[in-house]
């Protein structure tokens, strides 16, 4: 059965759509809307949203693979983007990557075994004054210190665990992708 | 020039509590303004602007006014875009003032699209800003409900009428350009466009567009209320109203200041920032975002304005060798800018030549890849700084850096190769003696020491 979005999904697609004067001006928000349905965006997910747009996949995956934001691969659910450019690098923004990195084990740009955490080195994510910082879903965490990092990190540890007890499917992304593998070198 | 430190034009809401609500907004005045604009006749909100000596508070220092006016007369459809893809490094104010004070943003583009004749506008915000873009899309709601967008407006030119969007980025530095963003905007690669036709002719869906900074759109209602001429006095030379600073790096108290324009580097650091942390002294700054040219200690007294930054006689020409100053193009010399507001100090224990290494890496992670020169060329400075802040570096690399960034300058379809090769040409005409100790340090350049000097000709 082709892939399809959720009802909930296409409410939101049929709003988006009607901010534009044509359909391939929606392509980011339906690609936002995509990667919150589906995790990531595979092959699969490319062609869906170019059915939906009326573009090209081709065209799909040169603008999905142009932007930072939206991954091929799966994810973990807490996606950490530790700011390392100049005014972070200037307060410490290496030793709290480097203090992340020790902590999960992982290197930048790797997911944990679990699942819990991606993290990403990121360029400068505009809250300079409170440097060092990252992002964390919606969360911005300002001024850190390698014991404010380690709270953050118990304190996401805990409600990932509380997560998965609740639906065993846990892992990656928000949802699981019906009918598609995972890519080649995704980690979770 | 008016130096009234109490005055808030932009920040006027922040610290009132609710400050994003439409209601808190209005009890504050909000929405007087652009009652006021509807009264008035566009062409003359349009001059209005042109008095203040409102600039562009992105990046160019472009005049607000001036802008507006090559909208072409006859168009029927005009589209204002707000770029709130705030990306440069050192920068911060954009993702505050959203968040304290959306409905300020919305009174201006009101103002902004009554003036030009846009129906729909949109709100182009960087796509990490997860939670700004829900306060903004929750003020488009609120505005929408309370009749302020999507409802006809009687006005003193016929009816108006405006709808408003949210459109969210996903991570590429390079959509903070204008016509990257628009690329963006219509759902592709945010390539930036070859110019001209430039947007005020042909910008989103083909039709004459208005981009304008977060900020500069905030200044409108003040300008509108207490008129252009009130604004421009405020200001200093051709530059009107406050500005806004983010100071981060070695300073005491970091933070996203509106402040007097003009104020100069050194009353911004040790009056009101605190000065430098740490019992260390000040080695150097960049006064506007990390694309522009550094300022060492002794240039601390300029203004931070778009033109005394630009032409003060007291801060060095940026050189593509000693004695050589870069061209940016007409014999035209180049000092440093005000930018983006971005100002981020470091002391005299900063490794500046890892520091540069850190902003050249950044603009190599960010080149769409569309021009050679800045694809090829940000990748050697990158490459290149990198070795030499290991200790790494080879005879002739601080030649190799000043020759490859003077290619990319002026050489590509958008600024992004600009703001690649001055700060680095700029990092070594002001540290030029921390350059040059880092080479001394690398056994590679040492043992190179009898080879012919200078430049990618000497390079095997």
């Amino acid at each position: 059965m082709p892939l399809e979005f959720s009802a909930q999904s296409k409410q939101r697609i049929e709003r988006v759509l009607s901010r534009y004067p044509n359909k391939q001006a929606a392509l980011l928000p339906v690609l936002h809307i995509a990667q919150d349905e589906f995790g990531h965006l595979p092959d699969p997910v490319v062609e869906l949203v170019a059915k939906t747009v009326d573009v090209s996949p081709a065209h799909v995956f040169g603008v999905v693979t142009f932007y930072t934001m939206f991954h091929r691969a799966r994810h973990g659910r807490n996606e950490l983007m530790v700011c390392t450019n100049i005014s972070c690098m200037l307060r410490g923004g290496y030793e709290i990557l480097h203090h992340i990195e020790q902590r999960l084990g992982i290197k930048a740009g790797q997911t944990t075994s679990d699942g819990a955490f991606t993290l990403v080195e990121e360029e400068c994510l505009a809250a300079c004054a409170n440097a060092p910082m990252m992002i964390c879903g919606q969360d911005y965490f300002l001024d850190l210190t390698p014991q404010k990092v380690d709270a953050i990190l118990d304190d996401l540890r805990r409600r990932f665990k509380e997560q998965q007890k609740m639906s065993p499917v846990g892992g990656g992304g928000s949802s699981t992708l019906h009918g598609v593998g995972p890519l080649p070198g995704a980690k979770a | 020039m008016a130096m009234d430190a109490s005055l808030k034009i932009v920040t006027k809401n922040f610290g009132v509590a609710d400050s994003h609500k439409l209601s808190v907004y209005q009890q504050r005045g909000g929405m007087q303004a652009f009652r006021k604009a509807l009264s008035m006749q566009p062409a003359a909100l349009v001059d209005e602007v042109k008095k203040s000596n409102l600039r562009g508070r992105g990046g160019a220092g472009f005049p607000t006014g001036m802008k507006w006016s090559f909208i072409p007369k006859e168009a029927k459809t005009v589209y204002l875009v707000v770029n709130a893809d705030e990306s440069e490094p050192g920068t911060c104010k954009d993702r505050e003032l959203l968040a304290y004070d959306p409905h300020l943003l919305l009174e201006g583009m009101l103002i902004a699209s009554y003036a030009l004749g846009c129906k729909h506008a949109y709100i182009y915000i960087r796509g990490e800003m997860m939670r700004e873009a829900r306060i903004v899309d929750d003020a488009i709601d609120e505005a929408y409900a309370a009749g302020l967008l999507g409802k006809d407006h009687s006005t003193a030119a016929g009816t108006f009428k405006l709808d408003v969007t949210l459109h969210r980025g996903a991570g590429a530095y390079i959509c903070g350009e204008e016509t990257g963003l628009l690329n963006s905007l219509e759902g592709k690669r945010g390539w930036p466009r070859l110019k001209p036709p430039f947007p005020a002719v042909r910008g989103l869906f083909n039709a004459p567009t208005v981009v304008n900074n977060v900020e500069t759109i905030m200044n409108l209602p003040d300008i509108v209320q207490r008129g252009g001429e009130w604004f421009a006095g405020v200001g200093m030379g051709k530059s009107g109203g406050t500005r806004i600073v983010c100071v981060s790096g070695h300073v005491v108290k970091p933070g996203v200041y509106e402040l007097p324009m003009g104020i100069s580097s050194r009353a911004l650091i040790y009056d009101v920032c605190g000065g430098i942390p740490n019992g260390r002294t000040l080695k150097g700054l960049i006064p506007g975002g990390s694309s522009m040219p550094p300022l060492d200690a002794s240039e601390l007294d300029v203004p931070i304005e778009f033109d005394a930054l630009m032409t003060d006689v007291r801060i060095k020409d940026v050189e593509v060798k000693p004695g050589v100053p870069f061209d940016l193009g007409g014999g035209r010399k180049l000092k440093t800018m005000a930018g983006s507001g971005g100002v981020v100090v470091f002391d005299d224990k900063t490794d500046v030549v890892a520091l540069c290494a850190r902003i050249m890496e950044f603009y190599a992670h960010e080149s769409c890849g569309q021009c050679t020169p800045c694809r090829e060329g940000s990748g050697w400075l990158a490459r290149v700084c990198r070795r030499l802040a290991r200790g790494e570096g080879e005879h002739g690399d601080i030649e190799l850096l000043a020759n490859v960034a003077n290619g990319i300058g002026g050489n590509t379809i958008c600024a992004l190769g600009d703001a690649a090769a001055w700060p680095m040409l700029g990092f070594i005409t002001k540290f030029r003696a921390d350059f040059e100790a880092k080479l001394a340090q690398s056994p590679k350049a040492r043992n190179a020491a009898t080879a012919p000097a200078g430049g990618l000709g000497a390079r095997a």
